[in-house]
């Protein structure tokens, strides 16, 4: 018996401590994971800051060294081949895991002729390379690495083909050597360009498919440009043949529209480097709407064709890298990104991204680098060096695209006239130059908060101090939830109607909207006037502190005189539109979901919450204070501003902040009240993106890990902080007046 | 004289900045009660049957006049120059242009339910009796007049006796449409999730080497099984809408176009002209029944929004039964067992605070750690046999709950940590000095008196989930789930699946729907359903708040 109770009394100790430690365990397991949101967010952001690194791989010997002088390395996606085009038009592909080689082609050489330049087309878009012969013929032929699955082993092979066939095609009759040469293919037309002999020749090949015959016959245009002063150095023609780059021996670049094969116009000439340097590589940065151009003193600069005031285009130049102090020796765009490799005089490899203006890389790899190759990917790349070694090297750059420069400041985008905020995520294209500025989502941030303070602090501390000072009890009893009641109705709700209701019907009462603002005020003030010089028995029929209730068919009548008259106030003053005067006399335009809207409808979210608390301040003022200001002769009023107001400022305050981090917040009013466009304007008749708009209408589409995913996890990071940290120091306030009254 | 010195007076005294205090005051009420009362209205009236008119309408082109049948839902007014500036001809004497907005239907036909007509252009307004609106399964709804009924093409009926036997085909059609809606969903869905299951199970098998020749033989006999009653199935199914198909209405529409349709394709067909008020309610309340229990039609903008409820009913549930006991232990771990100082008051803040923290970071998250870290790896570990598809590595219901459990977790934590401090000390004292260890003075005293406010905990973090949205966007909330996340189907809780749910259904409909105008009825509807619950659940945790407020003010005194 007694054995049993003490057992009983040991498994009471038992189950004691084990609730115990259940409970702190719990406890503690609770907030561990609410702050684990905080450290989640950022352990997610934190990648896109780290640096980016290049690791050294392997290196041998270069293959097939009798095959002649490099002219082209390139790399296959999976980073196991690799090609190099010589000059003597053979083509060696080796792995380049050894560098072992796997095959090695040739290009038919007529008897007696020679390889007197070489050029590749843009690698993104179904790459070619072309060999301009020493009789002024031409070959195009394009690489491709096959890519077939063998027992879920991955096999890749490479292969040679000949879109104008294997023959030397016939680009200049008298036989000249080909200088330069350069040529894109599409759809149905190639185009080649070449000089030779005393011209730049432009010929496209239109293949046209006949109906009848199975054969399609091609269809030949040629067109003769003028050899620019000081000689062509290099030909560019972009990814789609429309526009010629020329670039001269004395660090001119022309650019000319080819649109029509039969004339090219020349739009603009532009010096691009200082007399004393040259122009020593050049490359399409990725789209082919940007040039990169080394010149001779290590500099990098990039120029994009934009429409002048004039509204012609012409090349300007957007921004400089300053990659060494030795001539850039050569340029390399990644195919992806808007990054490039550099290799300089000094032997050093360079990686870049032109938006972030970011130098990522700066790595010594030998004495003296030739040639090199990038992997599509860009996550590996391949050295040639002047002793005949290739090296392969890992690149590890995920995010170069981000910058402090990139989310904060004014960036230089392609085909921009000037430098500006933009926030553009993503297109359906591959070569989109991504714009990840967060000032437009910040500023519609703060301007859809600012916009819906407008509305709610006034109403809601209004509001606070008439239901907590001079309300009747009977009446504040009712009044006060049914206003907390409002912070209780889902946003989804209130975006809903301010989208599809109030907005139209904004729109179309503008004017009697404006007069209702000006009429209430106006309205009440006269009512209560009225009232004061009413007779004394009817005055007194209305209990003290009722006076809101009195108010409401005042404020409903003059809603109703403004609305009804809104029609006429617009025939008498503007010209029968609001909406078209406001557009011709202040030059804003009008969209129908726009900042007012957001105001009204968040200010309509927000009230609760500052009223709540600024309510529950001013309430809690100690009865003594008043009392003893109103004894000593202070009018109620002035009681309100001198005592109560002072004593509750900083619940106020506190109320006001919380408030604002509940507008900055809010998602569902602002996606429905609002465009969604994130423009950068003060109007109060646009709309605007927010950063938490943003993330509802972006994150279900971005890719994971992708740097879109973490900058828009940033976005989330941002607000957590931002409101966090603004509601805790609203909550230090608020403690430390509770202080403040239980001495008082 | 006297009287300036009285208004200076009045002025210094400050008055009339108490009116405009009490102005705001005023404007707050009026915005909560009009919101209100303008969801209330527009979500009440949906389902009103409206009388549909027929006019003579003249274009202001000199074309001839035709007739034009439809509802009238609203009326907008113009400014005469606005009017002019839209390109319309206006008269000296006009004032303004009166515009109408008409429901015509008959999509199918004319390309748009909705259009805007001028008022002054129609005339000979009547309410013809014999006017008919059929609500179809496709195209939205139809006006104009019946004409004949015909089977296999031939006409069975015609003139008087057409609108009985009209309704008296289409209740057996319904219920032939109910035979087919029960088959498709429960038995062919129930053949097709069981062949879903063996496959991923051979497939398991196949990954884990286990697949015997015999147990292959078991898996295709099984099967072949299903396979056969997949086939009979079907053929139930093609003959019953073989049956469905036979009959059908011919109807003329205000140009004077006839058109033929099946029965099957009809939900209900009415004469709003001839019914009488008490018609009138009967037809309300059936179609506030189907809104209630029906599923979606047309993109979600007519019919039924039962799988929205269901599937925020179910979100719900799952979120209070995570978010509770966490947020009780929290609470009671913060009360009761920690040393309380500094750290438990900076824990307090930052608990507090977390209710401040924009909802849609939750979204972000969720989407993030639970979604793709956690469902990742559960899928890797646990459902290799379902990739390249994800199971738990996609937004579903269960990391909707999770979510939104964490969203709620402040409102629990501090609702609860108020009712355990608002227990008078002498209670737990007097427990304690009966000899009570901490757990059984915790267990039977106080947290059985706390429990209230653990309930107006829950109703509150309850109705903040059932309103919030932007979180359930990102981690498993669709337009619309083929399947609700409970059924007949082992295990019959599918915590994987993608739910609708009554907010984002407000969201989408509302702004993402082709076909706003017609939607926006529902939408309010919906709206009104929402708001109802909302309310009411606030409302009972004030009102739970307040008789515990008095309780202890009694222990006290």
């Amino acid at each position: 018996m007694e054995n049993s109770s003490s057992l009983y009394q040991q498994w009471r100790l038992v189950k004691d401590s084990i609730a115990r430690y259940g409970v702190i365990a719990g406890g503690m397991g609770v907030i561990i994971a609410v702050v684990m949101i905080f450290f989640y967010l950022l352990y997610v952001v934190f990648p896109l800051f780290l640096p980016a690194s290049v690791e050294h791989k392997v290196s041998f010997n270069l293959p097939e060294k009798d095959a002649g002088k490099t002219v082209l390395l390139d790399m296959e996606e999976q980073n196991e081949l690799a090609a190099r085009f010589t000059d003597q038009g053979k083509i060696v592909f080796f792995k380049i895991s050894t560098g072992e080689v796997i095959s090695t082609e040739s290009i038919k050489l007529p008897e007696g002729t020679r390889v007197t330049s070489f050029s590749q087309g843009s690698p993104t878009k179904d790459g070619i390379e072309v060999y301009g012969l020493s009789d002024g013929k031409a070959v195009l032929l394009k690489h491709k690495f096959d890519v077939t699955y063998n027992q879920n082993q991955r096999v890749i092979s490479p292969s040679l083909s000949y879109p104008m066939g294997e023959e030397p095609i016939e680009l200049d009759a008298s036989g000249a050597k080909i200088n330069a040469i350069t040529a894109q293919i599409g759809a149905t037309i190639t185009t080649v360009v070449a000089e030779a002999g005393t011209a730049i020749k432009l010929i496209s090949f239109e293949k046209e498919e006949s109906l009848f015959a199975d054969e399609a016959s091609v269809n030949k245009t040629e067109s003769l440009i003028d050899i620019p002063a000081g000689g062509v150095n290099k030909l560019l023609l972009d990814k789609d043949g429309s526009y010629l780059y020329v670039v001269t021996n004395n660090g001119s670049l022309l650019f000319y529209d080819i649109n029509d094969k039969s004339s090219p116009i020349l739009k603009h000439t532009e010096k691009v480097v200082e007399d004393t340097h040259k122009i020593t590589s050049v490359s399409f940065l990725n789209g082919d709407l940007s040039l990169l151009i080394g010149d001779s003193s290590g500099v990098v600069t990039q120029w994009t064709k934009v429409r002048d005031k004039d509204s012609n285009l012409v090349l300007k130049k957007i921004r400089s890298f300053t990659v060494s102090k030795k001539p850039v020796i050569e340029i390399k765009s990644e195919q992806r990104r808007k990054g490039f490799m550099t290799l300089d005089g000094e032997g050093n490899l360079g990686v870049f991204h032109s938006t972030s203006e970011k130098e990522l890389i700066k790595e010594h790899v030998s004495q003296e680098l030739v040639k090199s190759a990038l992997s599509p990917r860009a996550n590996g790349v391949l050295l040639q060096s002047a002793d005949d070694k290739v090296v392969f090297w890992t690149i590890d750059n995920e995010h170069p695209e981000v910058s402090f420069k990139t989310l904060w400041q004014e960036v230089w985008y392609e085909s921009y006239d000037k430098p500006d905020y933009i926030w553009q995520s993503s297109a359906s294209n591959n070569d989109f130059e991504p714009k990840y500025s967060l000032i437009p989502l910040v500023f519609g941030t703060l301007k859809a908060a600012f916009y819906a303070m407008l509305v709610a602090m006034p109403l809601a501390l209004m509001s606070a101090v008439y239901s907590a000072y001079f309300m009747a009890p009977a009446m504040r009893q009712y009044v006060k939830p049914t206003i907390e009641i409002m912070g209780a109705l889902p946003t989804v709700i209130l975006g809903f109607l301010a989208g599809l209701w109030l907005a139209p019907f904004v729109e179309e009462n503008l004017a009697g909207i404006f007069c209702f603002m000006l009429l209430v005020p106006l309205s009440v003030l006269l009512f209560s006037l009225l009232w004061e010089f009413l007779p004394a028995e009817i005055v007194k029929k209305v209990p003290e502190g009722w006076d809101s209730a009195l108010i409401i068919p005042v404020i409903l009548l003059s809603g109703w005189i403004a609305l009804s008259s809104s029609l006429t106030i617009e025939d008498w003053f503007f010209n029968g539109s609001l909406r078209e005067w406001i557009k011709i006399n202040l030059g804003l335009g009008y969209d129908q979901r726009n900042s007012m809207i957001v105001g009204i409808a968040m200010g309509f979210a927000v009230i609760p919450t500052i009223y709540t608390i600024a309510e529950d301040a001013v309430f809690s003022v100690p009865k003594h204070l008043t009392v003893g200001s109103l004894a000593l002769g202070a009018t109620a009023w002035q009681t309100m501003i001198k005592i109560v107001l002072l004593t509750a400022s900083p619940g106020i305050f506190s109320a006001v902040m919380i408030g604002l981090g509940r507008a900055v917040g809010e998602t569902m009013i602002v996606l429905m009240a609002t465009g969604n466009t994130p423009v950068m304007d003060l109007s109060v008749f646009q709309g605007m993106r927010t950063l938490a708009a943003n993330i509802a209408v972006e994150m279900p589409e971005s890719e994971v890990d992708s740097t879109h995913y973490r900058i828009l996890f940033l976005s989330a990071l941002v607000l957590f902080a931002f409101t966090f940290i603004f509601n805790t120091f609203a909550e230090i306030i608020r403690q430390r007046l509770r202080e403040k009254y239980s001495s008082l | 004289m006297m009287n300036q010195e009285k208004l200076k007076a009045w002025i210094d005294s400050g008055t009339p900045w108490i009116w405009l205090n009490a102005t705001a005051v005023s404007i707050c009420l009026i915005m909560v009660v009009g919101v209100l009362g303008l969801v209330a209205i527009r979500g009440t009236s949906h389902f009103w049957p409206g009388k549909v008119m027929q006019m003579v309408y003249k274009n202001d082109d000199n074309s001839a006049p035709k007739t034009l049948i439809g509802e009238h839902i609203d009326t907008s007014l113009m400014s005469v120059a606005m009017a002019k500036a839209n390109g319309h001809v206006m008269a000296e004497n006009e004032d303004k242009l009166v515009q109408f907005l008409m429901k015509t239907g008959n999509r199918d036909l004319t390309g748009s339910d909705f259009g805007w007509i001028l008022e002054r252009n129609s005339k000979n307004i009547t309410y013809p009796k014999e006017l008919v609106v059929i609500e179809r399964r496709e195209w939205g709804n139809f006006y104009g007049n019946l004409l004949s009924l015909k089977e296999n093409g031939n006409v069975i009926a015609e003139g008087d006796a057409l609108w009985n036997k009209v309704n008296e085909k289409l209740t057996t059609s319904l219920a032939i449409f109910e035979e087919i809606k029960k088959l498709e969903k429960k038995e062919i869905g129930a053949v097709n999730y069981s062949l879903e299951r063996l496959r991923l199970q051979e497939k398991s098998l196949q990954l884990k080497n286990q697949l015997t020749a015999d147990k292959e033989k078991e898996i295709s006999a099984e099967r072949e099984i299903l396979n056969t009653e997949y086939k009979k199935f079907q053929a139930q199914l093609t003959e019953l809408y073989q049956k469905g198909r036979t009959i059908s209405v011919v109807a003329k529409i205000d140009n004077g176009s006839e058109l033929e349709i099946p029965l099957s394709k009809i939900v209900r067909i009415y004469q709003p002209n001839s019914m009488s008020v008490i018609d009138d309610i009967g037809f309300y309340f059936t179609k506030f029944s189907e809104f209630l229990t029906d599923d979606p039609r047309e993109s979600n903008t007519e019919g039924g929004i039962f799988p929205a409820i269901f599937g925020t009913i179910m979100m719900v549930i799952m979120m209070s039964i995570i978010v509770t006991p966490f947020g009780v232990i929290a609470a009671v771990y913060l009360k009761e067992y920690a040393k309380q100082g500094v750290i438990t008051r900076t824990i307090r803040i930052a608990v507090n605070n977390l209710a401040g923290v924009p909802s849609i970071v939750y979204g972000v998250f969720g989407l993030g750690f639970f979604v793709y870290i956690l469902g990742g790896n559960i899928d890797q570990l646990f459902f290799p046999e379902a990739a390249p598809a994800p199971v738990f590595g996609t937004p579903g219901l269960l990391w909707a709950s999770i979510t939104l459990a964490l969203l709620t977790l402040p409102v629990v934590i501090v609702s609860t940590e108020e009712g355990l401090s608002r227990i008078p000390k002498s209670i737990r004292e007097g427990s304690l000095a009966l000899g009570a260890t901490k757990f059984e003075t915790l267990w039977q005293t106080i947290l059985p008196m706390a429990s209230p406010s653990m309930m107006t905990g829950l109703i509150l973090a309850v109705a903040r989930a059932a309103g919030e949205v932007a979180p359930l966007m990102l981690v498993g909330v669709v337009k619309l789930a083929p399947t609700l996340p409970l059924d007949g189907n082992f295990p019959f809780l599918h915590l994987d699946r993608k739910f609708m749910h009554l907010g984002f259904h407000i969201y989408d409909v509302g702004f993402q729907s082709p076909n706003v105008e017609a939607a926006r009825p529902l939408v309010y509807a919906t709206s009104l359903l929402l708001v109802a619950v909302i309310l009411v659940l606030n409302l009972s945790a004030i009102i739970i708040r307040n008789r515990l407020r008095e309780k202890y003010r009694a222990l006290e005194g």
